[in-house]
């Protein structure tokens, strides 16, 4: 794994190998947060930062860790900087905090964090491991940002709180879909994401575990005509 | 007193259902719901810990982490202590640790129910609804006697949320799902819908 070129360790998570969208990783705060472009943007850079961090960090002190404790070690070190983030997020964007609540404490939980720091941080060097983070956390943030631009967009016709699309109630044109800014939307969002997604990437589309045969009763019709 | 705490779990179970309103747990909550037996597993087992976890961390919090909590060490200046920024860092390890004393307790003492739960305990760690419950009983500032009510409920929703997914994607393995959506994506579909269906739960007033 050593000769992956920086480029490809960087790139390859946000589009061929994206950590949400193909290994299904990291979902929970995918969808909770999605209801507006800023808040999508914070907690993108947010996961971004804490899984590059932790991964930089075991992967410094690797080949200290005896395995037995791996877990326990790596939930430390990604719970203290999910502290450090949480405490920054508190001292300089309060508002933001407050809109994100609990799902910057559930970073911790997080599948991805955790996910790379042991596949990938704890078989290969420092730098390279920050930037699998980097990328990783940068696949994440890209879902969360498309989530996002489509349920602010439609939900309440702007981007980043700019109106786009100017609403009824401003005297506009577009008849906000309120659906939208409601907690199921974001799974139809991502589930028509994933069947895009798919449908571009064959490959990674997953087999079906039952055939429907073919209507069987037709057949023995057809036999007996004959 | 006994109407507040009613309340309180029926929210939890179904206004405020963990999968479904706030897609706490949804990496287990979409892997494990293949089939209806493990699901049922994996919902007591989180209905368990989360019995557990959230009263436990509600202690800490109280007489550990809270500004002034330490005050009853009678140490001089114990009241001025607030440690709640270790909060996170707690919480993860009292549930690990409280996690891995459960599977040592049930190999030990209840060896059917480890035989049956064994393979989800582990999951249940890094599973976002138990962590994400005590981050719940803290914002909302619950006592213990609510923290133990709000755990209960919150597992049984959740439990209760992945067995209907569990028994719809048995049925709906045999039809006929267009290919690029096969999987992961009917899945998202299917639990938007149940998550709009629990949405007509939240007028209600309680």
């Amino acid at each position: 794994m050593a000769t992956d070129s920086v480029k490809d360790v960087v790139l390859s998570p946000v589009f061929k190998n994206n950590p949400i969208a193909l290994q299904v990783l990291g979902i929970c705060s995918a969808l909770a947060v999605t209801n507006q472009m800023s808040v999508s943007l914070v907690m993108g850079l947010a996961v971004i930062a804490v899984t590059a961090f932790s991964n930089l960090f075991v992967s410094l002190i690797r080949s200290h860790i005896p395995s037995s404790i791996r877990i326990i070690v790596q939930m430390t070190i990604i719970a203290s900087l999910v502290i450090v983030v949480d405490q920054v997020l508190r001292a300089f964007a309060y508002e933001m905090s407050k809109q994100l609540s609990v799902f910057v404490g559930l970073i911790i939980t997080n599948c991805i964090v955790m996910g790379r720091a042991e596949a990938y941080a704890m078989q290969n060097g420092p730098v390279m491991s920050f930037l699998d983070g980097v990328g990783n956390g940068l696949g994440y943030a890209v879902i969360l940002l498309v989530v996002g631009f489509v349920r602010e967009l439609f939900g309440s016709g702007s981007v980043f709180g700019l109106t786009v699309l100017p609403t009824v109630q401003n005297g506009g044109w577009y008849v906000p879909n309120g659906l939208m800014l409601l907690p199921p939307s974001a799974f139809f969002v991502i589930g028509l994401l994933i069947w895009v997604l798919r449908w571009f990437n064959p490959d990674q589309v997953e087999k079906t575990e039952y055939r429907i045969v073919a209507n069987s009763k037709a057949k023995i019709k057809e036999t007996a005509n004959v | 007193m006994f109407e507040h705490y009613v309340s309180l779990f029926v929210k939890a179970v179904f206004v405020e259902n963990m999968a479904l309103a706030f897609f706490l747990g949804m990496c287990t909550f979409l892997a494990v719901s293949k089939k209806i037996s493990s699901a049922i597993g994996l919902g007591i087992a989180v209905i368990v810990v989360l019995t557990i976890t959230v009263p436990v961390n509600n202690l800490i919090l109280n007489y550990l982490l809270k500004a002034g909590a330490l005050s009853w060490t009678g140490l001089e200046g114990a009241e001025n202590i607030d440690l709640s920024f270790l909060g996170l860092l707690s919480y993860i390890g009292v549930i690990a640790a409280i996690v891995q004393i459960l599977e040592m307790f049930l190999d030990k003492f209840v060896p059917a129910l480890y035989n049956a739960l064994g393979v989800f305990l582990p999951l249940i760690t890094v599973n976002c609804a138990i962590m994400g419950a005590s981050l719940f009983m803290v914002q909302r500032d619950y006592s213990f006697g609510e923290s133990v009510i709000y755990g209960a409920g919150a597992g049984f929703g959740w439990a209760l949320a992945i067995t209907a997914l569990a028994g719809i994607r048995e049925k709906l393995k045999y039809s006929d799902v267009p290919a690029s959506l096969q999987g992961l994506g009917i899945t998202f579909i299917t639990v938007g819908l149940m998550s709009l269906g629990f949405m007509s739960f939240s007028g209600i007033q309680l």
